[in-house]
């Protein structure tokens, strides 16, 4: 061989030494180290919350003063509802990035869209309205501790969602591993329409002799009126800022889920081993991992996420029915492709920026087209406008890496 | 009896036939090579023993017990572990989770970890300046000694290696033999396939010559190279 292969072979090997970290190898991950993984995705997404929040804020008000002309007091009524309208941004944002976690987390190993995911979601919402319709029955639900509740909810709906996605994928999507891509994708279509209609017959059936119904309501125990956090000052009105306590609990426990599942993915064994499975199953398979396992895994984690948010959700707006999984199921998985598919980090940014974007064109747009255009109304043409628009120049999201194997 | 025994094993790719009845052995402690051009079924071999293929026919026993319908992740357990065609290195995962991934089945707070990953640090010192270097962004030769490496982590009885030497730099190459030879002195049975048949045959006990997915030729590693035949095909000797 020629003398130019060892040169070449020691250029190679120094441009890697330049870019290697040089921390002393001490086997054992130290505390910082893991806290650096697991905080690290947290602080991104801090940092998207508080740049999709200021960008599009600043957007608002430059818009505000240059229509200020033609309505004076538009500035005023735009300031005065901001903070809400991020408060609002929040609570979407953490339930579409808790929701698309389930997508993201199935593609990444299986490279697969589990398109029944939006119906697990739903399954949550349902569990949460029996507890609370039980505990109503049982004549004990306004006595009972709030907090109480909302664990006993999530835990439910945890429960419920993450042995269905386990048994779902067990009957509907592994005997189809090795078929052709888009079978399975259609098996997941038809599981989701088989789970609404299951939660239907249902939801109007039991209990035999008075069902939970079709829209169901949620029935919870009292949260209390609004928190409210801090008062503006609009010129010479003084605005509060109002926080209602169940939408603290969904942010709260969401960003718990979401510390939870970074810890797990990125700093113990089992997390590792999903990810080595993601990124290559047949050697995960060689180092003595379970991939079967590992995607029952997957989808009890993501089956699980996706009925807390669903339980939660069904507490915050108080009612459910078969079909509430569908938009906000097609809406997360938006945010998932927004972030970049297989990317857990990426789902939870995804959500966020999807969050904020339709509360602010469900707030904004009727105020500055004079109400001729209903915001609330046209707040879905965004998140999939979106879509189609990351589909045609970003394919990889904001933070997937270019691949060229997408579905 | 052998450590590890294939007996008349056909491995097909859908219609494609790969495997026609091959049958070998690899007794304790040797190191044996699998040695035949491209296509000729070399990787075929090692992914039906650790169970990524499964035969259609025939037998595959690893210490006495037969592996042929076994899962992979349990004939590892077993104690049979590959460095992969390509190294198939996890690239997003560092270095050391590299390394931890081939320990999967043990603990890794345990003092034995320790002195695996020290042996294999002793092994490769290179990899120890890497460890939180993510696997895919390591040059070929380093992504090679990450594979075997990984692949030691398991405290395996049986090393699989498919071309260890594959794109590695003359003076890399002669390293990775030397450091098979080191393995093997070590106790560890070693089923070794390579292109690079001259010095595949100079560590190996025995060596068998498979074309299209059938052994040809079985021998002592020193015939083989004496072999007409093999120096021919296989030597680039004429
Ligand atoms: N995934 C696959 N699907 C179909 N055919 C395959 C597949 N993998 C290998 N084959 C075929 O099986 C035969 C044996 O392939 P194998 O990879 O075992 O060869 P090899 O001896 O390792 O060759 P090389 O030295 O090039 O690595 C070849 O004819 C190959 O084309
Ligand atoms: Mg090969």
């Amino acid at each position: 061989m020629s003398p130019i292969v060892p040169m070449l072979y020691t250029v190679r090997v120094m441009a890697a030494e330049a870019k290697a970290t040089t921390s002393p190898h001490t086997g054992q991950r130290s505390v910082g180290e893991i806290a650096r993984t697991v905080l690290g995705p947290l602080l991104q997404l801090l940092l998207f919350i508080v740049g999709a929040a200021a960008s599009l804020g600043l957007l608002v008000i430059v818009l505000a003063l240059l229509l200020s002309a033609s309505t004076p007091d538009l500035l005023s009524r735009v300031v005065t509802i901001l903070p809400q309208v991020i408060i609002d941004g929040l609570v979407r944002g953490f339930l579409f990035a808790t929701i698309a976690l389930g997508y993201t987390m199935v593609y990444g190993v299986l490279e697969f869209i589990n398109f029944a995911h939006g119906e697990l979601f739903m399954v949550g919402g349902v569990v949460g309205a029996y507890v609370g319709f039980f505990l109503d029955r049982a004549g004990i639900i306004d006595g009972f501790n709030p907090f109480l509740f909302v664990v006993v909810v999530v835990a439910a709906g945890m429960t419920v969602s993450g042995l269905l996605a386990v048994t779902v994928e067990r009957i509907a999507y592994r005997p189809l591993r090795n078929a052709p891509r888009l079978v399975p994708l259609i098996s997941a279509i038809g599981v989701s329409l088989v789970l609404q209609d299951l939660a239907r017959l249902f939801m109007t059936n039991f209990p035999t002799s008075e069902p939970l119904g079709f829209n169901a309501r949620y029935n919870s125990p009292d949260y209390g009126p609004p928190l409210t956090l801090f008062e503006m000052n609009v010129g010479e009105r003084s605005v509060p800022v109002v926080l209602s306590p169940k939408a603290l609990i969904f942010i709260t426990v969401a960003t718990l889920m979401l510390i939870g599942l970074n810890y797990l993915v990125n700093a113990t064994r089992l997390g590792k081993a999903i990810r080595a499975t993601a990124q290559d199953m047949p050697t995960a398979s060689l180092m003595g991992i379970n991939v079967n396992q590992i995607i029952s895994l997957t989808f009890l984690i993501g089956g699980a996420l996706g009925g807390a948010a669903g339980a939660l959700f069904g507490l915050n707006v108080g009612a459910v029915n078969p079909y509430m999984g569908l938009i906000p199921g097609l809406k997360a998985f938006t945010a998932a492709v927004l972030g970049g598919i297989g990317n857990i980090t990426g789902a939870m940014v995804g959500g966020i920026v999807l969050g904020f974007m339709e509360a602010f064109v469900a707030s904004y747009l009727g105020l500055f087209t004079g109400g001729a255009i209903s915001g609330a109304a046209y707040a879905d043409i965004v998140a999939f406008s979106m879509l189609i628009l990351i589909l045609i120049f970003r394919p990889s999201g904001l933070l997937g890496e270019a691949t060229t194997t997408k579905v | 009896m052998a450590l590890l025994e294939l007996h008349n094993v056909h491995t097909y790719y859908g219609k494609i036939h790969a495997l026609k009845g091959l049958s070998l052995r690899v007794e304790k402690g040797e190191i044996v090579t699998l040695i035949g051009s491209n296509g000729a079924g070399k990787s075929t071999t090692l992914r039906t023993i650790s169970g990524l293929l499964t035969p259609r026919q025939g037998e595959v026993r690893f210490g006495g017990k037969r592996i042929d319908h076994t899962p992979p992740h349990e004939i590892t357990q077993l104690g049979v572990a590959q460095s992969p065609e390509g190294r198939r290195i996890f690239p997003r995962l560092t270095v050391l989770e590299n390394l931890e991934m081939g320990a999967y089945l043990h603990n890794t707070r345990s003092p034995t970890y320790h002195e695996d990953l020290e042996r294999v640090f002793q092994l490769f010192p290179r990899l120890r300046e890497r460890t939180s270097q993510k696997g895919g962004t390591l040059s070929g030769g380093e992504q090679q000694m990450l594979a075997i490496g990984r692949a030691l982590m398991s405290r395996p009885q049986m090393l699989l290696l498919d071309e260890p030497s594959m794109g590695l730099a003359p003076v890399l190459v002669e390293q990775i033999f030397e450091i098979i030879k080191t393995i093997n002195s070590q106790g560890m049975t070693v089923l070794l396939v390579e292109q690079n048949a001259l010095q595949a045959l100079g560590i190996a006990n025995r060596g068998y010559v498979l074309q299209s997915g059938e052994i040809v030729l079985e021998d002592d590693a020193k015939a083989l190279r004496e072999n007409e035949m093999v120096q021919k095909a296989y030597l680039g000797l004429e």
